[in-house]
């Protein structure tokens, strides 16, 4: 009985120092974690009001109504956002039904097969892959051989960039489709195509177009792989043939330049492209998000 | 050890279900001969042999792993979307043998039908879930995939819940209104045979009921063939109940029998609750 009542309270005094010990490295980790968190806000906080800052400052309607011009004529950027929007969209129609395709094949027909496992491993290195790379890729394969930088090589650089992200939203939205739904459309007779196109594909669609807008935000802002493959234009151009501008392109020259306009209309462009990306990433979080 | 069933000691206390009683088999729908099914190298059915009575509902019990469920999914060839899977023997339906190379699986498939252990309604509408499987093998004006969607949902004691929303998603309804959509979409193909594969282990008491007063009904146009863990629900649906252990088919024989009066001891003790 007496024994019983020691080991008790020994039990009891234990648990309380053990208890005081959790607590404190309890409150050491919270802190710390707190202060990481911190830390990335005030960042992310600063580039925000120092985009909106100095972006603002040379906004106006010109900025959408007229082409870059040289320093101290005050132009605009029409032809720098016309170009991101014509590049950014043909590289996601290049490239996301190709991204769709081979992460449709991975999720539903190479699962476990030797074929899939190396097409899954080259997309993923892809996907880590410098964008300069890809830039390169496409000047050796499409610039070089055609004599110039135009359009249709920057889209082609962006679709490269594409393709294994969508794979990956793809591959991974469709492994969350259950079997049991997958047997439930075959037990009614219906052809694998079927299955996916009808069934799997509808299940799981908002994951689906949530991948390919990430994707767009992703390409919007590049500049490297555009470099070497649209170059850049100063003047207006649609001419998918000829060299481009684009945003990310146009902010490189222009903050790199020494004169006071174009820097500050680099910085508006920034903006844009940023209002742009987040608007996409809103979009592709709350508007796309699963309904149960 | 003795294994009479004479022993009074052995008798199965079954007082409290309510057996089927009388019913004699009919003929056989689909013939079973000297199957064997491998999951890679593991043998998962041994040599079975049974008979499916026609429009009729035979119920398979057995304890987790015994080989029920994979018999039901040699019937419907479900097996073939896993590669590693194979069965031998024969499977006999109208004379030919259904797990021979060269079947037509989508056709067969619409012969054979199966309802899942979960319901599975897919991303559509409830009018879509129905017409969905119907699409795949007849081509119907509107008119009569109207009547056919309210045909299966009736016989699915499904329609008159559903009648004023068929436009709207079925992943709103319930568990039951979901597997009873299910039975619908299944039918709703005409299919000769319907495999139940636990169909009520996710329902309430309610719904089972309803489903197991659904399978009563639908038996007198359709073959069924039905695997439960409820030996309960065995005795209130099935005129013919197989028990499988191990891999082996040990019994089959009208509920009444299997449930007053098996032929093997193995059989009395699984359902007298000795294991299992």
């Amino acid at each position: 009985m007496s024994t019983t009542t020691t080991f008790a309270a020994r039990d009891a005094v234990m648990a309380r120092k053990l208890g005081r010990r959790r607590h404190r490295v309890d409150a050491v980790f919270r802190t710390l974690a707190l202060a990481a968190t911190l830390v990335g806000l005030i960042f992310l906080t600063s580039i925000i009001i120092t985009l909106l800052w100095r972006g603002l400052e040379s906004m106006s309607i010109t900025v959408f109504t007229d082409v870059t011009r040289p320093p101290g004529s005050h132009g605009g950027l029409l032809n720098a956002i016309v170009g991101t929007l014509i590049q950014t969209t043909l590289g996601t129609v290049i490239g996301a039904p190709i991204g769709l395709l081979v992460g449709t094949y991975l999720a539903e027909y190479a699962r476990g097969s030797k074929l899939g496992d190396a097409v899954r491993f080259v997309s993923d290195i892809l996907l880590s892959a410098p964008s300069i790379l890809i830039g390169l890729f496409i000047y050796q394969l499409m610039v070089l051989p055609f004599g110039g930088f135009s359009g249709i090589a920057g889209s082609a650089a962006l679709a490269v960039i594409v393709i294994p992200i969508v794979v990956r939203t793809t591959e991974d939205m469709l492994n969350l489709v259950p079997n049991t739904l997958r047997e439930a459309v075959i037990a009614l007779g219906a052809p694998k195509w079927k299955m996916i196109t009808l069934v799997c594909y509808r299940s799981v669609l908002p994951g689906l177009l949530t991948g390919v807008l990430l994707a767009v935000a992703r390409i919007a802002g590049e500049t490297a792989p555009l470099l070497f493959t649209s170059l850049g234009n100063l003047t207006w151009s649609v001419d998918l043939t000829k060299a481009m501008s684009s945003l990310p392109v146009t902010i490189y020259a222009y903050a790199g330049s020494p004169y006071q306009d174009w820097i500050a209309l680099g910085w508006t462009g920034a903006l844009l492209i940023t209002v742009g990306v987040l608007t996409l990433n809103v979009v592709a979080r709350f508007a796309l998000r699963p309904r149960v | 050890m003795s294994t009479t069933m004479n022993d009074s000691v052995n008798k199965p206390n079954i007082g409290a279900m309510e057996t089927r009683s009388g019913a004699a088999l009919s003929a056989a729908r689909i013939s079973i001969r000297n199957l064997d099914f491998f999951y890679g190298a593991n043998k998962a059915l041994k040599g079975i042999n049974a008979e499916i009575p026609d429009r009729q509902v035979t119920g398979m019990i057995g304890p987790s792993g015994c080989g029920k469920s994979t018999l039901l999914r040699v019937i419907n060839r479900m097996y073939d979307l896993y590669p590693g899977q194979r069965a031998t023997g024969e499977v006999l339906m109208d004379g030919a043998n259904i797990i021979a190379p060269g079947v037509d699986l989508n056709h067969l498939r619409s012969r054979i039908g199966m309802v899942f252990q979960k319901p599975t309604p897919f991303p559509m509408s409830i009018y879509d879930n129905i017409a969905f499987g119907v699409k795949l093998h007849e081509q119907l004006s509107k008119t009569a995939m109207d009547e056919r969607v309210e045909w299966s949902l009736t016989r699915a004691a499904l329609w008159g819940e559903v009648k004023d929303r068929l436009g709207t998603s079925a992943m709103g309804l319930s568990g039951g209104q979901q597997q009873r959509l299910c039975i619908a979409r299944t039918i709703a193909v005409r299919p000769e045979v319907i495999l139940f594969d636990e169909p009520t282990s996710a329902l309430d008491p309610i719904s089972t009921l309803k489903i197991e007063e659904l399978i009563d009904e639908l038996k007198r146009d359709f073959t069924i063939v039905i695997v439960t863990h409820n030996m309960q629900q065995a005795a209130r649906c099935a005129d013919q109940v197989a028990f499988f252990y191990l891999g082996e088919l040990v019994e089959v024989g009208t509920a009444a029998q299997m449930f007053t009066a098996p032929q093997q001891h193995r059989t009395q003790e699984y359902i007298t609750g000795r294991f299992g």
